[in-house]
């Protein structure tokens, strides 16, 4: 870095130059519209195509119901199960990447980041198409089931019945399911990150020092990586949270998500107000979540 | 890979179990791509047993107009909102890396708030803006496409500042004061200094902002009216409610499509540099 911060007035012309378009698209394409779903949020439908915005917390009131309590609540349940997996599945992947001969490494990460490429609503098909009733899924069950008949008829006893394939898709497991495979990558690329930053003396001192792996682990690669372990669970949980496509395509009746529900306020029950609320509702608990991220980030660095 | 030397305690790579991990993991991520890929080409409506090689579904889908139509849209709007997306972003990038101004921390925190709000809310709001201001819907194409275009550009481009502000961490002032000292203008020391440095945050910001707005299904699903339907759209509703062969052919020529683009970026940055702009 050189050179201080120029201050606008010394150099208007410039400054007017770059900072008009991308603020005047921010308040025009971004603010404004979040400003009218945060006014519809207070309102109510007047008629058919009318909302009045009336200043009424019935919707947020409406929002307090069990039902969507219970969904958010569900919602929160699900994006977490689905961050801890990919944590414990992306750990050691990002370990290896980290160790890995330089000749690998860039091969490595880029099997990683090409799914992430991939578009999502592709990659969630491939796996609805493995997972169906016709699906390798089934069809390897399938394969270990007879296996294990003929097993029984070997020891003399009478075979199993005919396998006859499970839903596998459509429930809350296929969502999980769903919602690991799509977000690994948003995990290992961040730990990936951390992990390569880390002086790794400091293993090797742990090691020396007669720490087995275990404990060098979790007493020294743990911490020093907790910066990445944190990112990676905060850009795994925020687009978990607000997942729309997984659910809708994977889950079953009972597998909704908050923003499925937000989504049919608009597209079918046609009650835009409430939708508003629920989004503002979903848009308040991430800046929660971040704001948690940036206390203890603070914390870290105080001490 | 099968030398002899013992493994040392960091080559944590070359223990089995860790080997196997990986293996597993990158079986997860690409097992489901490459059946659906290589099933593409497989003579059968029942997609499990392989019945002979066929291209027909590839035809079929080549001629399926809305299909087609679908992905001619899907590359326009992309090829639109990466080149706006550019242009708002570095512009972005460069106010805030080079001014002190009032509420600067006000615009740097709203500019990264497309990032961070759900991508629901943000189709729920341009779903309600573009109804609210009676966004015409009947323009010929391309206009036809402005609304999508426009919702794509603003969460494309705080992606691409984000990526150019941090190459302009390691620009050199001096140069551009020298430049300026040698009489060059304003204009003539952004264009001839300041922009060489940032090419390759361009680039890779280009591809990050074409890959975002090809990707993005939710918003484009609040945004799009019946007559403008971009590829993801069209194949979720083909997954939504007859899974025919025809998608995976189509899938398949989208990922391909992937893996061309990222070879080519790999080829202009290597991979390290793609690894970076993560």
């Amino acid at each position: 870095m050189s050179g201080a911060l120029q201050d606008w007035k010394s150099q208007k012309k410039p400054f007017a130059a770059v900072v008009t378009a991308p603020v005047f698209w921010l308040a025009l394409f971004f603010v404004a519209p979040m400003a009218i779903v945060w006014l519809y949020s207070f309102g109510q439908n007047a008629g058919p195509a009318d909302i009045e915005i009336s200043g009424t917390l019935d919707n947020y009131k409406r929002a307090t119901e069990w039902l969507y309590v219970s969904i958010f609540l569900k919602s929160f349940a699900v994006a977490t199960l689905t961050t801890l997996l990919c944590l414990i599945i992306g750990f050691p992947v990002a370990m290896a990447i980290t160790f890995a001969a330089p000749k690998w490494r860039p091969w490595l990460l880029l099997g990683i980041m090409l799914p992430f490429w991939t578009n999502l609503l592709i990659r969630t098909y491939a796996l609805m198409a493995l997972m169906g009733t016709n699906g390798y899924m089934n069809k390897g069950l399938g394969e270990l089931w007879e296996g294990a008949s003929w097993l029984r008829t070997l020891v003399g006893m009478q075979p199993l019945d005919a396998w006859t394939p499970v839903q596998l898709l459509y429930n809350n497991f296929a969502v999980v399911l769903g919602l690991v495979y799509v977000h690994l990558p948003f995990m290992v690329l961040p730990l990936y990150s951390a992990l390569d930053r880390l002086d790794k003396s400091l293993i090797e001192a742990s090691l020396d020092l007669g720490a087995g792996h275990f404990k060098t682990f979790m007493q020294i690669v743990v911490p020093l990586a907790a910066p990445g372990i944190v990112a990676g669970v905060m850009i795994t949980l925020i687009p978990a949270l607000g997942a729309y496509l997984t659910p809708d395509l994977m889950g079953g009746t009972d597998s909704q998500m908050i923003a499925n529900v937000i989504e049919r306020q608009f597209k079918r029950a046609n009650d835009w107000p409430f939708g508003a609320a629920l989004s503002f509702l979903l848009i308040y608990a991430m800046f929660i979540l971040i704001a948690f991220q940036s206390m203890r980030a603070n914390k870290v660095k105080a001490a | 890979m099968f030398n002899r030397t013992p493994i040392a305690p960091l080559e944590y790579t070359r223990k089995l179990w860790m080997r196997s991990w990986v293996g597993l993991t990158m079986l997860f991520l690409y097992a489901p791509l490459i059946l659906l890929m290589i099933f593409s080409f497989n003579d059968s409506k029942r997609n499990v047993v392989w019945k002979g090689f066929t291209l027909k579904y590839y035809e079929k889908a080549l001629h399926n107009d809305s299909l087609v139509e679908a992905l001619v849209n899907s590359l326009t709007i992309a090829a639109l909102a990466t080149i706006v997306s550019l242009v708002i972003g570095a512009l972005a990038a460069v106010a805030l890396w080079r001014f002190r101004f009032p509420f600067k921390g006000l615009v740097e925190g709203t500019m990264s708030l497309p990032i961070i709000v759900p991508e629901i809310c943000l189709g729920v709001a341009f779903l309600i803006f573009f109804a609210k201001v009676d966004w015409p819907t009947d323009l010929p194409w391309p206009l036809n496409l402005s609304a999508i275009t426009i919702a794509h550009i603003t969460f494309c481009f705080p992606f691409v500042a984000m990526v150019v502000r941090a190459r302009l961490a390691s620009f050199n002032k001096e140069e551009e004061e020298a430049a300026k000292d040698l009489g060059a203008s304003e204009w003539q020391a952004f264009r001839d200094v300041l922009l060489p440095h940032i090419r390759p945050a361009l680039v890779a910001g280009a591809l990050l902002a074409f890959t975002l707005s090809l990707d993005d299904f939710v918003i484009t699903f609040f945004t799009s009216g019946p007559d403008t339907i971009t590829f993801p759209v069209k194949v979720y509703s083909m997954v939504r409610f007859s899974v025919t062969p025809e998608v995976n052919a189509a899938s398949t020529i989208l990922i391909l499509l992937t893996v061309i683009l990222t070879f080519i970026a790999l080829k202009l940055q290597g991979v390290k540099g793609i690894a970076e702009t993560h």
